[in-house]
């Protein structure tokens, strides 16, 4: 018999070991709620325009690097503050920022990353911005995206680390 | 309301872009970053996935990130519909060839396969990486600005 349950665990046992812990209903909820908030913020500051993108890259205006840095800056004295009053979530769970780890990904994807940004004129937020207002060739961007997305996880174990 | 309609100053909208991070944090308990929900929409599309990039990835987790998606694409849609005096140019006349749409989808390649490799973009490693004062993000938003400017003092008479 326990040799049974052995290999029926086995069998199983994959599938559970992989985290697929998922979020309640409220997170999914405000993830949307959050997203709109966000996808309204970004047009209505432009920097869902294809022309602010490349007047940045250009330096023909400040827009873009003054809402990147106002932004930086309104984030980083929120998070101070969450820290120094150990701020909690609606859930009431910690709040934690996870490190992103440095690889030479950060390097080279990021350059990659950046040039896709100056060539569309869009990062990931805006691109769904524009399929969603209406600009329908945004919809080649985000296709594109999907492309390179696939890309990535078909060549991850042949790129450096 | 005249405010409202009008293309928001710098410094009105640098200010709601920073406070997505407490926010978002508050309301979710999720950290800001957008890419990733590329590499959901993947593992949806493909469960049988050999590539462990996919198969390993947690869907149900990751579902968060793909609603702050189709949130992002309603408030766009509000966002021009309903509070602009005049509708946004989201992308120039040039780019309604099939020149630019080449253009558009090639730099969108370049986005997926950058963010992803990166481990994150404007969002998850400009303003939120850098505000946690992590260094990795620092270097990451460096290089997309090698990467943007590159592009387009370098090549910018080819392809703009």
């Amino acid at each position: 018999m326990t040799t049974v349950t052995d290999s029926e665990k086995s069998i199983e046992q994959p599938a559970v070991a992989k985290n697929q812990e998922g979020v309640s209903g409220l997170t999914l909820f405000m993830s949307l709620l959050m997203g709109t908030y966000f996808g309204i913020v970004l047009t209505k500051s432009e920097v869902v325009r294809w022309q602010r993108v490349h007047d940045m890259f250009l330096f023909n205006e400040p827009h873009m690097y003054l809402i990147i840095g106002v932004g930086v800056g309104v984030a980083m004295i929120s998070m101070l503050i969450i820290k120094k009053v150990s701020a909690k979530t609606i859930e009431g769970k910690p709040i934690t920022y996870k490190p992103k780890p440095f690889h030479k990904g950060v390097v080279i994807g990021g350059t990659i990353f950046g040039a896709g940004w100056a060539i569309a004129g869009a990062c990931p937020g805006p691109i769904y911005a524009q399929v969603g207002a209406g600009a329908w060739m945004g919809l080649l961007t985000l296709a594109g995206a999907m492309v390179g997305m696939f890309a990535f996880a078909a060549l991850k174990p042949k790129l450096p680390f | 309301m005249d405010f409202i309609l009008q293309p928001w100053p710098w410094w009105f909208s640098g200010t709601l872009v920073g406070l997505t991070v407490p926010l978002l944090y508050f309301l979710t308990g999720q950290g800001f970053g957008i890419s990733t929900s590329f590499q959901q929409v993947g593992a949806m599309c493909a469960p049988g996935s050999k590539l462990s990039y996919l198969r390993d990835f947690n869907k149900r987790k990751g579902m968060w990130t793909l609603m702050f998606a189709i949130g992002i694409a309603a408030g766009g849609f509000i966002a021009n519909h309903l509070l602009s005096a005049t509708p946004v140019e989201f992308l120039p006349e040039s780019f309604m060839t099939l020149g630019g749409g080449i253009r558009l989808f090639i730099g969108g390649i370049l986005i997926g396969f950058g963010t992803r490799y990166a481990g994150g973009c404007t969002s998850g490693h400009a303003i939120t990486g850098i505000s946690n004062l992590n260094w990795p993000s620092l270097v990451a938003t460096i290089f997309f600005f090698v990467g943007g400017l590159g592009v387009t003092w370098g090549l910018g008479s080819l392809i703009f």
